[in-house]
């Protein structure tokens, strides 16, 4: 019974792992939707968040750094910068230049993955390394400490065998999810949202709100890459590993209809769905394997193609989504 | 004084009209600006000679005949991608599924490449006798243009029904098609290295042209990009696309059948992306292979924006991005120099976002306050 139970656990605690990632960079656009703004750079923010990582601990191992605070901070701070940066470059495009939003995020994305992989590229010449990846494990290690509770069994496995940053997640995601619902803020950031118009004749700073959210978002984002280096591959970074998980962050926006706390059960189902085959046997076939990945997918398809069947409208995208405001216009 | 003090820095307005020679102009200045940027980029991350990396650049690109054929092919590909999805996004149809469709098209060459081509040579003899060759190539053309539609049909069908979010779901079907793509791989080498290249896919290769390859792909782009410029600017369809892309509702009302026009559309870009995956397999890669549209689908979209929708000044633009591409990879293996290939993204994001920003200036004017004097 036990061994049934822990390889539920572990299976589980894997779906979390491969979720994470996802589950930042979805809260991250969701935050950033809510307030109008469909950012399709999100894929070159999490890239960018998970290379100033790198770069930050790079330079912690580099100069000697043991104290594990400090190489927990550097590379946090690393992050949060390079991917507000960015987000910052977004907002001025698409708000203050009123640039088209789907064009300047997919030029982002361009970028930002071009960064990763540049910077990377250059770590590695710097490194010296005869492989093609960067190993930071001495900064990685204190990001993968997990609480030494119940080890080894499945209640340790299940909730206690995580680094710190996948609790992060689960608490970002709720506490989005409370203050769309609950508070003021939130309540006119969806304003800003639906119709920025109206918002902007009820007195909220509209150009504000975007800011915030988008850069708010795009941070969040950013963790997901750290994350997906620090944690999920133990400080190793090689470049286009992180692969299109930034894209699938954005559909599970979809997935999630727009509510962050449905983003935690949707990423570790994403999760879930993408290392299934591992586990249903050793005679499946190769070609099924790549079939049960592409579930996910579908799902996000139906769940789009339900919501605009039923249109009800809290399940609705923002209306206002992909249009930049010019109060002039009306 | 007070009333000084709360007046803004400058009113912007929208313009009504720019003449094409101020837009012209501004857009200059942006590419100048970016390319000073670059410039600068360049120059602090290798700390060269400027003038040794644009030798080099050129050189990647142009340096011989190769090259040139290679950097033309390159062009033609992101050139007939990019006039794949311009119908609809004219139609303000975010078709973000290029990438998708043009995988969709490959596919169902490589499929009948294999399956087809290989029944037909065990029946009629290898190497195929011309007149079935060209049958196979006509075969493996019709079905990857189906495909093609058909992968962009899906999503217009769901958005000209019931509205669904287009954006998102061509996405979607761009992983749908990948895994795909993979699924068929593997099952075409069962147990083998896994990858299907030219040594597998045998029969229904383009023929060569003056003894090169890749002529008959450019040939092929510049006949499309000729019939879409005509198509967009000069025919019923091309007009109604424009209308429906200004205001649907001015569509509706003078008479235009919105739905028909957008499956219509949708239907066409999806073709022509099929086409282009028809030209990658068929003409040149002769592999199956997830990466053949290598990221040409969401760079589509920003050379048919930056060019306006117009398919002639596409060429230019595409074989800009191509001309760094190819350069940056030049960059990469030049000794000394210490660049990777990822350089290339970093230059066309930061051209990208300079032109992308001047759009601002052309569509809106900054009236600057007056100075302070004059308002006293």
């Amino acid at each position: 019974m036990n061994e049934v139970l822990f390889t539920v656990a572990q299976f589980i605690a894997l779906a979390v792992a491969q979720g994470t990632p996802i589950l930042f960079g979805s809260v991250g656009e969701i935050l950033t939707e809510k307030s109008g703004n469909l950012n399709l750079g999100i894929p070159g923010i999490m890239y960018i968040g998970a290379i100033s990582g790198v770069i930050g601990g790079y330079f912690c191992k580099r100069g000697g750094v043991v104290y594990p605070v400090l190489a927990i901070l550097i590379p946090l701070v690393c992050c949060l910068l390079g991917s507000l940066l960015a987000s910052m470059l977004y907002c001025f495009l698409t708000v203050n230049l009123r640039a088209n939003q789907n064009v300047t995020g997919l030029a982002l994305t361009t970028f930002g993955v071009g960064i990763g992989n540049f910077f990377g590229g250059s770590l590695m010449k710097l490194t010296g390394s005869t492989s093609a990846s960067i190993s930071l494990i001495e900064i990685a290690r204190p990001y993968k400490a997990n609480i030494p509770l119940f080890e080894g069994t499945w209640v340790g496995k299940l909730f206690f065998s995580y680094g710190f940053l996948v609790y992060v997640s689960i608490a970002i995601a709720v506490i989005a999810s409370i203050v769309l619902k609950r508070t003021r803020v939130g309540l006119q950031l969806r304003a800003v949202g639906e119709s920025p118009a109206t918002a902007d004749a009820a007195g909220i700073n509209v150009t504000k709100y975007k800011y915030f959210a988008t850069c708010a978002g795009g941070m969040i984002a950013g963790l997901g890459g750290l994350y997906y280096v620090m944690d999920y591959s133990n400080g190793l970074w090689s470049n286009n590993a992180f692969g299109d998980r930034g894209w699938l962050a954005i559909a599970l926006v979809i997935f999630a209809v727009w509510k962050p706390a449905m983003g935690i059960f949707g990423s570790y189902l994403f999760g879930a769905l993408f290392i299934l085959y591992n586990y249903l046997g050793q005679n499946l076939k190769q070609s099924d394997q790549y079939l049960i990945q592409m579930l996910p997918y579908l799902v996000t398809i139906l769940v789009l193609i339900t919501i605009s069947l039923r249109k009800k409208r809290e399940n609705l995208p923002p209306a206002s989504l992909g249009l930049s405001y010019f109060r002039e216009e009306r | 004084m007070a009333k000084t003090k709360k007046e803004p820095l400058f009113v912007v307005t929208k313009r009504a009209e720019i003449s094409f020679k101020k837009g012209l102009l501004i857009r200059a200045l942006a590419i100048l600006a970016a390319l000073v940027v670059c410039g600068i980029v360049t120059l602090v991350l290798t700390r060269q000679n400027p003038f040794i990396i644009l030798k080099t650049i050129f050189s990647g690109a142009f340096g011989n005949d190769t090259r040139i054929l290679e950097t033309a092919y390159q062009t033609s590909i992101l050139l007939i991608i990019s006039v794949a999805v311009t119908p609809a996004f004219k139609m303000k149809f975010w078709n973000i599924g290029a990438e998708g469709q043009v995988l969709a098209g490959g596919l169902v060459t490589a499929v009948t490449m294999y399956y087809i081509g290989n029944s037909f040579a065990s029946s009629f003899g290898n190497p195929l006798p011309a007149g079935m060759q060209i049958l196979l190539i006509a075969i493996m053309a019709v079905l990857a243009i189906l495909a093609g539609a058909l992968w962009g049909v899906i999503p217009a069908l769901f958005k000209a029904k019931w509205k669904t979010n287009e954006t998102l779901f061509t996405l979607m079907m761009n992983y749908v098609a990948i895994q795909l793509v993979e699924a068929v791989r593997v099952t075409i080498n069962k147990g083998g290295s896994g990858k299907v290249d030219s040594s597998i896919l045998v029969q229904g290769w383009f023929p060569k042209i003056f003894g090169r390859e890749y002529l008959i792909d450019i040939i092929v782009v510049v006949i499309v990009t000729g019939v879409i410029y005509v198509y967009l600017k000069y025919s019923k369809h091309g007009y109604e696309i424009s209308v429906v892309g200004e205001s649907e509702n001015t569509a509706k009302y003078v008479g235009i059948n919105v739905k028909k026009v957008i499956i219509r559309t949708m239907a066409l870009s999806g073709a022509i992306c099929g086409l282009a995956g028809l030209l990658i397999v068929g003409g040149a890669s002769h592999a199956l292979d997830k990466n053949m549209a290598g990221g040409r689908g969401f760079t589509a979209i920003m050379v048919s924006w930056l060019s306006k929708f117009n398919p002639l000044i596409m060429i230019f633009s595409s074989l800009f991005l191509v001309f760094l591409e190819r350069g940056a990879k030049e960059l990469a293996s030049a000794p000394g120099i210490g660049l990777n290939e990822s350089f290339s993204e970093i230059l066309t994001g930061i051209l990208l976002f300079f032109i992308i920003g001047c759009e601002f200036f052309i569509n809106y004017k900054l009236t600057f306050r007056k100075s302070a004097k004059e308002v006293a």
